[in-house]
């Protein structure tokens, strides 16, 4: 359509234009700029090349960084995708209890992070939690979670997954929806059992909402930051310092902004990368379906 | 056709049910419960049994450590400012990304788009250290300015307006109504379902978050109540889980209650994103 006036639709744009551009452009260039000086917020910037970059090189600590936050998103991704497809197909029955429970495990991903990394804390606790306390009851040894270095990302990534699992659970609910019963009825007449019809009719219909879920919780879950907060302040000895928390730690605890900016650019690029696994993921979903 | 339910399997899928339902509800129902007790309750038997008595104390605790009403008004009125901004601005951005024609279209979309891959994470550094050199850290506007715009929410207005045919703008615009008439007393009541579903995610997404409060606040006065409650474990001395418990539960109630009473938009929500 023709604007009434020609400046119309700058003018409908202007006021996102001026939020977008000062709060996200603008500041990712800034971020780019500040990776090449030595910072602390207190003396003035200095140019320092690419030697923040070069640290976090011959530190170990970008590739630490890096390990750690792969780990804790692949098994978050793949633990809660898995658990979400199980409980989607074993909760898409009719009536109320089913209903109530569905809602249960959603619920947990609609409340702050902050609530449930308290709440498992307290679960986790070595001396009274609930956890440790069954464990002891069972004559089970009782594991330091948040305290062994080992262990600690992965005590984490659990607590992540049972928050997050829900999520995974209700897109995959949707996509069971879209399922023709005929399908179903049309198998189970060629005599396929349940396994069977999971494998040939289930799946392949819900490869497109895997490739959602799959990807778009690897990207949130690269960005944790919460949990780690409130759980472990990114120890025991380093264990649990994610691309965030160590962006986090670098600014607000050694106050180093050109090194924290470095990592963050590289932590952009990561998110880049990702977005364009998830494009082709998508892709690749979509159109496999579209050949079944 | 109907399956015939066997014993066994009948037996199987009450098994699945029940152990959801005790993963999922036994965390809350322990929270709960550990909210209830007292400090010697805690210390001589933190697990178990029940409490003898339901004890509010570890609540007044609370209300006693840090101003929760205060606290949970600066959150709602964080949340409740962030959706309102982005619902306003998203409508004529969209409206002009949907409805009208003009030069460079195609890269003001484009541009919108990209947005969507620069999280606060990435950005927060810059725009700390800028808000700081104009003195609105620390501020209300410091924690509302910078989401005012939704790079999702702009996209998804833009995309429902995509389906309002011309021909009902232009008969407004004939009966003489102003564009922004057009946009807000005409589109937006159209839009009603996208809207809603934008208000709760964003309300919910802020009124949660710890992030961007923890890192433009330390001041009292616009401290959010996520913060607080992670605050309390923090400080004090002992043990004080019924306390931190007690704060979970305060701060958790509303949003389930939430949850609880609009389920099925916030699944819509959720689901219109796949």
């Amino acid at each position: 359509m023709k604007p009434r006036r020609p400046l119309h639709p700058f003018l409908f744009l202007a006021p996102t234009a001026l939020v977008l551009g000062l709060f996200f452009f603008w500041p990712l260039a800034i971020v780019l700029k500040n990776s090449f000086y030595r910072w602390d917020l207190l003396t003035p910037p200095e140019y320092v090349g690419l030697s923040n970059y070069a640290l976090l090189l011959s530190s170990g600590e970008l590739v630490g960084t890096v390990v750690r936050t792969l780990s804790y998103s692949v098994v978050v991704v793949a633990v809660s995708l898995a658990l979400g497809l199980g409980l989607a197909v074993a909760l898409d029955r009719p009536g109320r209890l089913y209903a109530f429970v569905r809602g249960a495990v959603f619920s947990a991903y609609v409340v702050s992070w902050v609530a449930v990394a308290l709440l498992w804390m307290w679960i986790l606790d070595a001396d009274g939690g609930l956890l440790s306390t069954l464990l002891r009851k069972l004559g089970l040894p009782v594991v330091s979670w948040l305290g062994d270095p080992r262990v600690a990302l992965f005590a984490l990534a659990g607590v992540s997954i049972w928050k997050i699992t829900g999520y995974s659970m209700v897109i995959f609910l949707a996509g069971l929806q879209d399922i023709p019963r005929s399908l179903h009825e049309a198998a189970a007449l060629d005599g396929a059992g349940p396994l069977q019809r999971f494998r040939h009719v289930t799946w392949p219909m819900l490869r497109p909402s895997a490739a959602f879920v799959g990807t778009t919780s690897l990207i949130l879950s690269f960005q944790a930051f919460d949990v780690v907060r409130v759980m472990t302040q990114g120890g025991p000895v380093k264990s649990t310092t994610v691309f965030v928390y160590a962006i986090y730690e670098h600014v607000f605890v050694n106050l180093r902004v050109g090194r924290a900016s470095a990592l963050t650019v590289v932590f952009f690029v990561f998110l880049l990368l990702l977005t364009a696994l998830q494009l082709w993921a998508w892709r690749l979903g979509t159109a496999r379906t579209g050949r079944a | 056709m109907q399956e015939r339910w066997s014993v066994g399997k009948l037996a199987a899928s009450w098994f699945v049910l029940l152990a959801v339902a005790l993963l999922w509800l036994g965390p809350y129902a322990w929270m709960v419960l550990t909210s209830l007790r007292t400090l010697p309750e805690i210390v001589a038997a933190p697990a178990w049994p029940l409490p003898k008595s339901i004890q509010f104390e570890a609540y007044r605790e609370v209300l006693h450590a840090i101003p929760v009403g205060r606290y949970f008004l600066n959150t709602v009125a964080m949340a409740l400012g962030i959706a309102v901004l982005q619902i306003l601005l998203a409508l004529p951005a969209g409206y002009a990304l949907a409805k009208l024609h003009f030069t460079g279209k195609k890269v003001a979309f484009a541009l919108v788009l990209a947005c969507l891959l620069i999280p606060a994470q990435v950005t927060f550094v810059p725009v700390f250290t800028m808000l700081g050199s104009v003195g609105l850290v620390n501020t209300m506007g410091a924690l509302v300015l910078p989401f005012g715009v939704s790079a999702l929410g702009t996209f998804l207005v833009r995309q429902a307006l995509l389906s309002v045919p011309d021909e009902m703008i232009e008969a407004a615009r004939l009966d003489g109504a102003s564009e922004l008439r057009i946009i807000y007393g005409l589109l937006a009541p159209m839009l009603r379902p996208t809207l809603a579903s934008l208000f709760l995610f964003s309300f919910v997404f802020h009124y949660n978050d710890y992030f961007w409060p923890l890192v433009m606040t330390t001041d009292d006065e616009v401290r959010t109540l996520p913060l607080a409650v992670a605050l309390l474990r923090e400080q004090g001395t002992g043990v004080r889980w019924h306390i931190v418990m007690a704060g979970n539960v305060i701060l958790s109630l509303p949003v389930l209650a939430l949850f609880a009473a609009v389920q099925r938009q916030i699944l819509r929500a959720v689901t219109a994103r796949a």
